[in-house]
């Protein structure tokens, strides 16, 4: 087992904080954090995507898989523990990617993102026009339960919200020691050359389909709890405009850690609430315009800022760049 | 020696047009072999073909007395069998150290583990010493796309050994050097492949480069061989003079000689 690195350690040290930020401030602002969370590992496989060149329009599939499968367990199954739920959400989209990956691992660049799109609207469509699943309208999920342990009111809201926070922040982790493995770095010689890659003796479509099921393995869990912090799943989690939302966020937060799609996707949250707040009629054109100022001004997305360093700084003494650090 | 690979008739078209017909070439372990040719006469074809990014249209590959028909170039790589390239593939955007890192890193496992650390301060070394071999050392912390042509070139061919191959083809590894550095650039990289034993077939239009530095030449043209054997030989082919060097060289024994 390696050790933590200064992400890990970071992320390690978030889960306090984001317990204490429960008991401190305004339950709306609570709220924001839980469902940010879910959304933010969506981002995450988003995130581990693009670190091999591969753009998801479709990431909203998987959201909607894991969000649905634990609401047709309840619905249908009567089950309402938060742990089965959170299984079931997983190997529904572990079996629906490694199937899908088979086909997606073969294409790139715009085909892999119209792809992905198009396979993520086709579920859009099924669901819509499913009536015993609610249609548009989707449907309500169970109040969760853990294991023995059936909390009601606020316990249930604090059980659920630090469950939460720590997937979150277990699944950064994993990702972040994905990122730094062989796989992470292979991704990211497959976004630069694909040909060497394979003239180097590895396999661009096994690693791009690995990622491609971890990606999807990740974005269910974020389904599941952001279904759960709700109580509801519609058709909308698997809607282009989702899927183009978590893409938002990668681009506007960046992909040089892992911690930057959770901290962006909180941020496109308020930024969404004052927006709104500023222009109920227009909102969306003010989050154009600093979609349109990051591209610009940060293409490489707000976590560049961090990584900026004065000119006089030589390279780094310890050698290659870590992925993840 | 052993012979390590060994091609029968190899052909291959494209459409109408036979890019290469009737390949018979045998390569043996440890031995340093020259390509020549002019453009279009095949060579690349040849290499393409043997690294299984093109498949022949006929004819028989065989390494180690199997056929590698049909596999996969990655495959290939595995068995032993690697390349560089006239352009330099290389993952530009990233430092020289890293690209060998990855070349280490995917040398050391087909299957890319999930959780374990890549990057260790043993495959830095390594890396840092076969940079240290190839004489770029000193470029390990700048970024590739920023390098002069020569330095890409040994990057390229120095990610192209670390799975250290028995066999290697360099595709014009002179090529956007300049003149005046070529001897001295291929020297570098016939010594560090030296001590490796691993035979190496080098495409080169500069005939003093390949009079230098290859024993054996197999020249091509339109296509087929038109000569193969030892460098003095083939050089002195008329046939060779005349539709792949054309008139103007002359080989370095005759011009000490004062033959012109």
């Amino acid at each position: 087992m390696t050790r933590a690195d200064k992400t890990e350690w970071a992320l390690i040290i978030a889960f306090p904080v984001l317990i204490a930020a429960a008991l401190l401030l305004p339950s709306w602002m609570v709220n924001y954090i839980q469902v940010s969370l879910g959304t933010g590992l969506v981002a995450l496989g988003v995130m581990i995507q693009m670190r091999a060149g591969l753009v998801s329009f479709g990431q909203g599939l998987y959201f909607c898989v894991g969000g649905y499968a634990a609401g047709m367990a309840g619905k249908f199954l009567g089950i309402t523990d938060f742990f089965v739920l959170l299984v079931l959400g997983v190997v529904a989209a572990l079996v629906i990617s490694i199937a899908l990956g088979f086909l997606l691992r073969r294409y790139r660049e715009i085909f892999f993102a119209m792809l992905s799109l198009a396979v993520s609207m086709i579920l859009y469509g099924l669901l819509s026009s499913s009536e015993g699943l609610g249609s548009t309208d989707g449907f309500n999920l169970p109040v969760p339960t853990y294991l023995f342990f059936a909390p009601e009111g606020d316990a249930a809201r604090m059980t659920l919200y630090a469950l939460t926070a720590a997937l979150t922040v277990i699944c950064a982790i994993v990702l972040n020691r994905v990122l730094r493995s062989p796989l992470g770095m292979i991704n990211e010689a497959i976004r630069e050359n694909e040909l060497r890659v394979e003239y180097l003796g590895s396999s661009a479509h096994y690693a791009v389909h690995v990622t491609y099921v971890i990606a999807a393995c990740v974005s269910s869990i974020g389904g599941v709890l952001w279904a759960l912090s709700l109580g509801h799943v519609d058709p909308e989690m698997t809607n282009w405009t989702t899927s183009g939302a978590f893409v938002f966020v990668v681009i506007l937060a960046g992909t040089g850690n892992i911690i930057a799609p959770l901290v962006g996707t909180f941020l496109l949250e308020i930024l969404r609430v004052y927006a709104v707040e500023l222009s109920p009629n227009t909102w969306q054109m003010i989050l154009g315009t600093v979609m349109l100022l990051t591209i610009i001004f940060l293409p490489k997305g707000l976590w560049s800022l961090m990584g900026r360093k004065p000119k006089a700084q030589g390279p780094s003494p310890d050698g290659a760049v870590q992925p993840g650090e | 020696m052993t012979v390590i690979l060994e091609t029968r008739a190899l052909k291959r078209t494209f459409g109408a047009v036979v890019a290469a017909h009737n390949i018979n070439i045998q390569i043996h372990a440890g031995e340093v072999m020259g390509v020549i040719g002019s453009n279009g006469a095949g060579k690349t074809t040849f290499v393409n073909m043997v690294t299984g990014y093109l498949p022949p249209s006929s004819g028989e590959i065989l390494y180690h007395g199997d056929s590698v028909v049909g596999l996969p170039t990655r495959d290939i790589t595995r068995k032993g069998i690697c390349r560089s390239f006239q352009i330099p593939q290389l993952f530009a955007e990233l430092t020289v150290i890293d690209n060998m890192l990855i070349a280490l890193t995917i040398a050391n496992g087909a299957r890319p583990a999930l959780m374990r650390r890549a990057v260790t301060p043993e495959l830095e070394e390594r890396a840092m010493a076969l940079l240290d071999r190839f004489g770029i050392a000193h470029h390990a912390q700048r970024e590739v796309g920023v390098l002069a042509q020569g330095v890409r070139k040994l990057v390229d061919i120095a990610m192209a050994t670390v799975a250290e191959p028995q066999l290697l083809f360099l595709d014009e590894p002179t090529s956007g050097v300049s003149a005046d550095e070529k001897m001295d650039f291929m020297g570098t990289l016939i010594a560090a492949l030296k001590s490796t034993q691993t035979a190496v077939l080098f495409i080169e239009h500069d005939m003093e480069i390949v009079e230098t530095f290859s024993p054996r030449v197999v020249a091509f043209y339109e296509g087929t061989i038109l000569a193969d054997g030892p460098t003095a030989e083939v050089l002195a082919n008329d046939k060779v003079r005349e539709f792949v060097i054309g008139g103007e060289f002359h080989r370095k024994s005759e011009t000490e000689g004062g033959v012109h």
